[in-house]
């Protein structure tokens, strides 16, 4: 922490794929917020990797776990993931601090809905945001359509669902969420100078401020957690996970 | 010339600055991934500035497939 100022440095190559240890990682930063929340007044993440901010879930891990586990077993493995990163990601949402994902490159599926728990996101105009679950049979699972209709109208959410297709950073600040569209590699500094404008309001105004505008929808989320379930039971997805596992493209979560 | 040829030439040009390859060794119906000597996640890169340049937008399924310079002046174009 930095004047107030939290930062949550992303850097696990080769994109930030949140498997269990980003996930273990990310549950100790949230732990350690609590602590901080007295002192800080804006939290601050991005990723020190070239390639982007977040690739989303690590999709080779998942399916080696589920090749290594009973249908049964799997599946109680998968809900307990999805409860632990929403029990992160809801914590980060519903933070007194005022937070901003400072984005570039590849932001897709988790690496998207981890940064729409932020309240404010700042791209790089070279950044790119994806939903391509439904190649693998699958919805997002870590809150993103939730997420997602507490922020767009619904056409946009069909539009990035149900064709998968990217956003560059034009499009989503058109489309309503990124806050500020920046020169290349300049997303964190522009979020530091931001942080740092966020620092001069009353803290107790600020918090009430942003309770009152952005409210969290956990009844949809939790509604999300189990669709997302009952879809990793379906065949498809074991033939999508398999398929991106065995793909030797370079980024073979691209779509 | 004409609107593709310039659409065409738009994109040589800039593949060539961005990715340093000097402009005469790339031609309209080389594989941009050989000649370019770019993976999946550069080819996004390239979509992006594709984008900014010509300020449209070209949804990656519209690109599967592509990988020569010609037909992706052709996609380009159809939006222009």
């Amino acid at each position: 922490m930095k004047s107030g100022v939290v930062e949550l440095a992303l850097h696990r190559e080769p994109c930030n794929e949140i498997g269990s240890l980003t996930l273990d990682e990310l549950e100790r930063f949230v732990r350690a917020l609590d602590g901080l929340q007295g002192e800080a007044h804006a939290l601050i993440i991005y990723s020190e990797l070239k390639a982007g901010f977040c690739a989303g879930a690590d999709l080779r891990e998942l399916y080696r776990r589920s090749q290594e586990l009973e249908r049964k077993d799997a599946a109680v493995g998968v809900r307990e993931y999805l409860e632990r990163i929403h029990q992160v990601l809801n914590t980060i949402d519903a933070s007194p601090l005022t937070t901003i994902a400072a984005v570039h490159g590849v932001t897709f599926g988790g690496g998207f809905e981890l940064a729409l728990v932020c309240d404010l996101i700042i791209a790089d105009k070279m950044a790119r945001f994806c939903f391509p679950e439904l190649r693998l049979g699958l919805i997002p699972g870590f809150g993103g359509i939730p997420r997602l209709k507490r922020d767009l109208g619904n056409a946009v959410v069909r539009d990035l669902l149900l064709t998968g297709r990217s956003f560059n950073a034009t499009k989503l600040q058109q489309v309503g969420l990124a806050s500020q569209v920046v020169g290349e590699g300049e997303s964190l500094r522009v979020a530091r100078a931001t942080a740092a404008q966020l620092g001069k309001f009353d803290r107790r105004t600020a918090i009430a401020a942003k309770k009152f505008i952005k409210p969290i929808p956990y009844e949809e989320l939790r509604k999300e957690i189990d669709v997302f379930c009952e879809l990793f039971a379906q065949p498809a997805v074991e033939a999508g996970l398999r398929k991106f596992v065995e793909s030797e493209e370079a980024q073979p979560y691209l779509p | 010339m004409t609107a593709f040829n310039q659409t065409l030439e738009d994109i040589l040009n800039l593949a060539a600055t961005h990715f340093k390859v000097p402009r005469e060794k790339l031609t309209p119906d080389d594989d941009f991934f050989k000649t370019l000597g770019i993976d999946s996640l550069q080819a996004l890169d390239l979509l992006t500035r594709l984008e900014h340049h010509f300020r449209i937008e070209l949804p990656d399924y519209e690109l599967q497939g592509v990988s020569d310079f010609r037909t992706l002046a052709d996609r380009i174009q159809a939006r222009l």
